[in-house]
């Protein structure tokens, strides 16, 4: 709790930023968040605002949390954190409806389901709560880039095979098309975002031995 | 009648909550280990579905919606509160799933004893709330109407929560490539069932 | 550690700040939302009646392009009571019919109509509004100035299933409807149906139906109640309007008619008058011949 003269971006703050890019990713690790992330898959465009939105929500979440844990009485602890993501989650779906109309339609109720995002909980929860707010901040910044990058991942794939196009912009040449090419509209349906996930999940942890669950 | 019927075939196989929305997945891939635990939360997400689904169809009609408060006075014809909407339903939620964790504990100790340990795992349940945004989107007509969809919403996620549970216990003597096993496979297992509930997609009623 | 009254007063401050901080936000943002919604609803109109328009002319296209604004009552008479047909939320109109066809109310619902002019054509915009399988659909339908013909229409819908029933907002399945008729050769309001299994498998005629998506029954039907419901409450209008056409038509035709009778008459009157000249000039004729020959009958006496 005394260290206050750590510098604000020390090797271990740090850590806590890139830790969940990789070997401690929400999504494919510690398996949290994958419920609301998957449906918005379908395009990058979406998927990048969801990612956009969740990290805002956790890192402020996780801030505010951190900044009340010791004010926060245990009793009413989760309806307080709910309150507080709610609040949050609330603030950013008014400025996604009056700032990208468009694509706070295509997201639907997926932005208010980042309140039961189980990042948010999880890492308020297991992080937040014990820990100081600068600390708390880099960790949600990190849990949602975490869960950003393999949005993006799932969505790319998604795109560029299910439409052909990336960022809604054609990518697949018309030739293609010409010679028979069909765009694979299996990819578009939500099953195949479920089976790119378990795919990442395969290669990262080929790659990463200690990661592999025992059964 | 129909539509009842309707939505509530619908909600089970083909708009199911996990194969075509993905809600409920963290808890869904977490407790679906053994078949009995699986039984055991998805009676416990359907029986809250039903309860907060009706109780926040009241709220956002007669409180939050625009022109929601005519009942108490034409003046507040324009008044339009839905900006609170995603606050007010996890409130609800969060108090009902207390709520029942008490009279559960009081009265039927046998239950809670078996259901007990996911109650609190529900109030953050991306199920529970996709209910009511759900319901507060597809603007149901009438409350029978969304406590149906509720029902069946509830249904399908036990009904795929309890199948995955069934293959990843079987699933434990085969050879899975190392990196794959557990998470991995659950995963592709999901989405390959999911694919499976798309044959419901053509249902005609 | 913390007493009860702690707890409750702690709730009441947290409870009051978000309450607070929420409703300032909300406010703050209410009009770019208001506008964007706006925005999203030109867009659509424009859209059903062929006009391409972007976010930022939208607003421009449409002071450009829609003429006219119309409020029609349920006796297809045009309303004037200071509303622009654009405010109208078509939802609260539905409920006023309900409540008059049940006698809850007699507040006199209206429907609103635009008239866009594009390249010399005049169109006529009705909104719709129905219901598929997962919620609300809406969107607009244009028909051209014979109130029968249709010559573009939008859907969207909010949740249909994706892939199956929330198809109906693409073009490729709008653009069946250009074309189809409304009215059948009797003048009767048929509407236009999604046709389940298609058009040419049905008894309904090709320019009343349109071949459904597969897999959505609902929305189908859904979208073809939605048609039908929404003009209906505008066929009297319409016939209003038709009858006046046909009777301009008529009074045209029998401008013609009489005018051919006149020139009928006309040219009788004239032969008339050409054979009474004639006659007069033999009369003439006869006459001065009659008085020559009197004359050399004359000549010859003496």
């Amino acid at each position: 709790m005394e260290d206050k003269k750590q510098p604000l971006f020390s090797p271990t703050n740090l850590k806590l930023l890139t830790k969940p890019l990789g070997k401690n990713n929400p999504i494919t690790v510690q398996v949290l968040g994958i419920c609301s992330a998957l449906a918005v898959t379908v395009k990058l465009e979406p998927a990048f605002v969801m990612a956009v939105s969740v990290t805002i929500v956790v890192a402020l979440s996780n801030l505010f949390i951190s900044l009340l844990r010791t004010t926060i009485p245990p009793r009413i602890r989760m309806i307080v954190q709910l309150m507080i993501v709610a609040f949050l989650v609330i603030i950013v779906d008014q400025i996604l409806q009056a700032f990208v109309y468009d694509i706070s339609k295509k997201l639907s109720i997926f932005v208010g389901l980042i309140i039961t995002n189980c990042i948010v909980m999880g890492r308020l929860e297991a992080f937040a709560m014990a820990n100081k707010p600068w600390q708390s901040f880099l960790d949600g910044l990190g849990n949602g880039a975490g869960y950003g990058v393999i949005l993006l991942i799932v969505a790319f794939f998604r795109e560029l095979i299910g439409s052909g196009t990336l960022w809604g912009y054609q990518v697949v040449p018309q030739e293609f098309y010409d010679a028979g090419y069909v765009n694979n509209g299996m990819f578009i349906l939500p099953p195949m975002a479920l089976i790119i996930v378990g795919v990442i999940i395969w290669i990262q942890r080929a790659r990463n031995k200690e990661l592999v669950e025992k059964n | 009648m129909e539509n009842l019927l309707n939505i509530f075939v619908s909600s089970i196989f083909i708009d199911n909550m996990i194969f075509a929305y993905f809600l409920g997945m963290c808890s869904y891939l977490a407790i679906s280990k053994t078949v009995k635990t699986s039984v055991g939360l998805g009676l416990v997400v359907m029986f809250v579905l039903v309860i907060t689904v009706p109780i926040n169809y009241l709220i956002d009609n007669y409180l939050l919606k625009k022109g929601a408060l005519t009942w108490i006075s034409q003046d507040l014809a324009d008044i339009n509160l839905s900006f609170l909407s995603f606050i007010m339903f996890i409130a609800v939620i969060a108090s009902i799933t207390q709520l029942v964790e008490m009279i559960v504990e009081k009265y039927t100790p046998t239950l809670y004893n078996a259901l007990g340990i996911f109650l609190p795992l529900i109030a953050v349940h991306c199920a529970i709330m996709g209910g009511s945004l759900f319901m507060q989107e597809r603007e149901y007509a009438n409350i029978t109407e969304a406590t149906v969809f509720a029902f069946g919403s509830g249904i399908g996620w036990l009904i795929a929560i309890v199948g995955i549970a069934a293959i990843r216990e079987k699933v434990r003597y085969s050879n899975i490539p190392a990196p794959l096993r557990g998470l991995g496979i659950a995963f592709i297992m999901t989405g390959l069932m999911a694919i499976g509930f798309m044959s419901f997609m053509g249902i005609k009623l | 550690m913390f007493s009860n009254r702690y707890i409750f007063i702690y709730a009441t401050i947290l409870v009051v700040v978000i309450a607070a901080l929420l409703s300032t936000t909300a406010k703050i943002l209410q009009p770019l939302q208001e506008r964007n919604t706006r925005i999203a609803k030109i867009q659509d109109i424009l859209a059903s009646a062929g006009i391409e328009s972007t976010r930022g002319n939208a607003e421009q296209l449409f002071d450009k392009h829609i003429v006219d604004q119309r409020l029609i009552n349920r006796h297809g008479k045009v309303v004037s009571d200071g509303r622009h047909a654009f405010d109208i939320d078509l939802r609260d109109e539905r409920r006023r019919l309900q409540d008059i066809e049940v006698g809850r109310s007699n507040v006199e619902p209206v429907f609103p109509l635009f008239v866009s002019e594009n390249n010399g054509q005049r169109l006529y915009i009705v909104p719709v509004l129905g219901r598929g399988l997962w919620g609300p659909l809406w969107g607009y339908v244009a028909l051209k100035d014979d109130f029968n013909t249709i010559a573009g229409v939008v859907f969207d819908h909010q949740g249909e299933t994706p892939g199956l029933g929330a198809e109906i907002s693409e073009y490729w399945f709008q653009d069946r409807f250009i074309g189809k008729k409304i009215f059948d050769n009797d003048g009767k309001f048929v509407s236009v149906t999604v046709v389940k299994g298609g058009v040419a498998n049905s008894y309904i005629p090709t320019e009343h139906g349109v071949d459904a998506l597969s897999g959505s029954t609902i929305t189908s039907e859904g979208l073809s109640n939605m048609i039908k419901q929404s003009l209906a409450n505008y066929v009297q209008y319409f016939e209003n309007y038709r009858q006046e056409i046909l009777r301009a038509e008529a009074a045209k035709i029998e401008a013609i008619r009489l005018a051919e009778e006149q020139r009928v008459q006309d040219s009788i009157a004239l032969e008339q008058a050409q054979q009474r000249e004639r006659y007069r000039r033999w009369q003439q004729q006869q006459q001065q011949l009659q008085e020559q020959q009197d004359i050399e009958v004359q000549k010859t006496i003496e």
